[in-house]
């Protein structure tokens, strides 16, 4: 009763690694709180395969439905697994993925549960809730974080009454880390079909094409990142080039991919890859919100603009004023020059 | 076979592109200042319902928009690309709401469409609204009304038996799935975009209104009386038989606790220029300091 519960999403066998990141985020707030944290996982063919992915994470109780039809994930079996051990289960806060299974699962089973869900959050935080219309006084309440009205505005939400509060949060937003206190431990394997009826077995998945991801764009400690200023698809080669060189990866503005110029899976940002690089070199980058929204946690930011004003300057530690064009190659070749 | 399609679809205010002139002084957003334009995905949504409408003669296409008096602005676009009507919820009492109580004013207007109008066999609207971003009504209208659902759709490739199949995005990949009507579908950006506006059909419906909308000394209101089309539908809650209580800031379970203003912390910046001397300082500096390798 009352613990935090992490929907860990899963591949096959492999639990994704946001799961994994909320896991630590949960644990966090569990113990802030004073309570348990659950994790709940669901697929075919599951059992003692993801067991060692999602306890080391600080789980105390883990809850395992394995069973025919529960992979590849579709609405109506999942909804109902979470409905029904969350009317169990009372949790406090339901964490997901802002993946596509998270985001179609969550709202999903907010509305059955008549619950707030907020999604995409970039912070979770525990603190209390003065409401002014009614007086009445909340304490630790989840204050769920997100950028608001296209990544302009940062709004906290908070669900006074109703319970779980629900929150997704994006892959990368969360930093994983294996937990080093004492969990419990425990797994079970509840019968599904005590939580599934059969006929929520009616969407069937015909056809599907997984790849793994093509970049490491995520966990990359160089990023070399291109926006509208880099002028075309031509010159991001260089982009492309100085990466190798420093053995880092290409981003890119959400500018960058509407021209084309590079793939929707290298775009940094809030609705595309939050990173947290050693170093994030912005060529070409103005800066919008949504843009430093992902990447501001850079331990280094160069910018490269031929725009002192450029917004982005601002939070840059190295400002080059110049063409993109003319200072990416100079930087492969000086840094060929001197890294030997 | 003839089906009857609901399409979702709301007018923002364009947060794509807010640029200086949309930010007051103190930092906030002018929502004023913004275009109100139609969704962007809820046009794709569009898109994919006419399809099947082209592909399945008898079929009609319904909009169903909530918001102010203004967004009937909505069904019109809607209406000049191929829809055959719709209907505006619009209602004091349904401002504040947040998606849960949204979803379920639009699922009682589904609903009584359904019951007054003939059975709806697939309700089909955008990912997301670009000013929240959260892909969450399409969910709960589907829960609401205990209908299948399709998110991320990129195509409705066909409807037939009773079903339909629909090419999905999927985290790393596509999908296809199958899924038995009545369904309620949501459809990505990056599916096929809407197709323009028919002049015939501008040309007919431009003066087509909400009763909401309209002052009463347009030039052209006698039209009104002798073009029933002209008349769009407008719903209000009670219109609806919706519960006041699951409606609005009521029957919203979420709350803003606070909105405040991006600042992000400005750093001391080193400013260099572009010339070799200066490139290869930066470079032979991050080498010296082991930042790069």
């Amino acid at each position: 009763m009352n613990n935090v519960f992490v929907y860990c999403e899963i591949e096959g066998t492999t639990v994704a690694e946001v799961s994994q990141e909320l896991l630590t985020k949960g644990r966090k707030l569990a113990n802030q709180l004073g309570v348990d944290l659950n994790a709940v996982v669901a697929g075919t063919g599951i059992k003692n395969k993801v067991e060692d992915q999602i306890l080391p994470y600080g789980v105390d109780k883990l809850f395992v439905f394995d069973a025919e039809g529960l992979f590849p994930y579709t609405s109506a079996p999942h909804t109902d697994i979470l409905v029904n051990l969350f009317k169990e289960e009372n949790p406090q806060i339901a964490l997901l993925g802002a993946t596509v299974i998270g985001r179609d699962l969550g709202p999903r089973v907010s509305s059955s549960l008549t619950s707030g869900l907020t999604a995409d959050c970039t912070q979770l935080e525990i603190g209390d809730f003065d409401d002014k219309k009614s007086g009445k006084h909340y304490d630790n309440l989840l204050y769920q974080i997100r950028p608001a009205f296209g990544g302009n505005i940062v709004a906290t939400i908070v669900n006074p009454d109703h319970r779980p509060q629900m929150a997704t949060v994006r892959s990368g937003v969360m930093q994983k880390a294996l937990y080093e206190g004492n969990a419990k431990g425990e797994v079970v394997y509840p019968d599904v079909a005590k939580y599934v009826p059969e006929t929520d077995f009616v969407v069937k998945v015909i056809d599907r094409q997984v790849e793994a991801a093509k970049n490491n764009l995520k966990a990359a400690p160089i990023v070399v990142a291109g926006g509208y200023g880099v002028g075309s698809k031509e010159n991001f080669d260089m982009l492309f080039q100085l990466a190798k060189e420093l053995h880092g990866e290409v981003g890119a503005s959400r500018a960058a991919v509407d021209a084309g110029w590079v793939d929707h899976d290298r775009q940094v940002g809030q609705t595309g890859v939050t990173v947290h690089p050693k170093v994030y070199i912005a060529c070409g980058i103005s800066g919008q919100i949504q843009h430093i929204a992902g990447m501001q946690d850079a331990g280094i930011i160069i910018s490269i603009n031929n725009d002192p004003e450029a917004p982005i300057n601002k939070i840059a530690d190295y400002v080059i004023v110049g063409n993109v064009e003319d200072v990416v190659p100079k930087m492969i070749k000086y840094y060929k020059q001197n890294s030997k | 076979m003839k089906l009857k399609i609901v399409v979702l679809a709301k007018q923002v205010p364009d947060t794509r592109n807010v640029g200086k002139d949309a930010m007051t002084a103190e930092g906030t957003v002018n929502r004023a200042a913004l275009p109100a334009i139609f969704n962007p995905e809820d046009l794709n949504a569009l898109e994919q319902a006419l399809r099947i409408k082209d592909l399945n003669p008898g079929t009609t296409v319904t909009m169903l928009t909530m918001g102010p008096p203004r967004a009937g602005e909505i069904i019109r676009q809607g209406l000049y690309r191929g829809a055959d009507d719709g209907f505006l919820l619009t209602d004091r009492k349904s401002a504040g709401a947040d998606t849960l109580a949204t979803s379920y004013f639009l699922s009682q207007a589904i609903a009584k469409i359904d019951r007054e109008l003939g059975h709806v066999d697939l309700v089909i609207g955008g990912r997301q609204a670009i000013d929240g971003d959260t892909a969450q009504v399409g969910p709960q209208v589907a829960q609401k009304l205990g209908l299948n659902q399709v998110t991320y759709a990129e195509e409705v490739i066909k409807v037939e038996d009773g079903k339909a199949t629909i090419r999905r995005h999927i985290d790393g990949g596509v999908e296809t799935v199958v899924a038995p009507l009545p369904v309620l579908i949501t459809v990505n950006g990056t599916a096929a975009p809407a197709r323009p506006c028919n002049a015939k059909r501008v040309m007919k419906y431009k003066y087509a209104t909400c009763p909401m909308e309209r002052k009463g000394d347009e030039p052209w209101t006698d039209l009104y009386a002798s073009r029933p089309y002209l008349t769009l539908g407008q719903w209000s809650i009670a219109d609806c038989g919706a519960d006041y209580e699951q409606c609005g800031l009521a029957g919203s379970p979420t709350k803003v606790k606070a909105v405040q203003n991006i600042v992000f912390q400005a750093k001391e910046s080193k400013t260099l220029t572009s010339s070799d001397a200066d490139v290869e300082s930066l470079i032979k500096e991050l080498l010296d300091e082991k930042i790069i390798g």
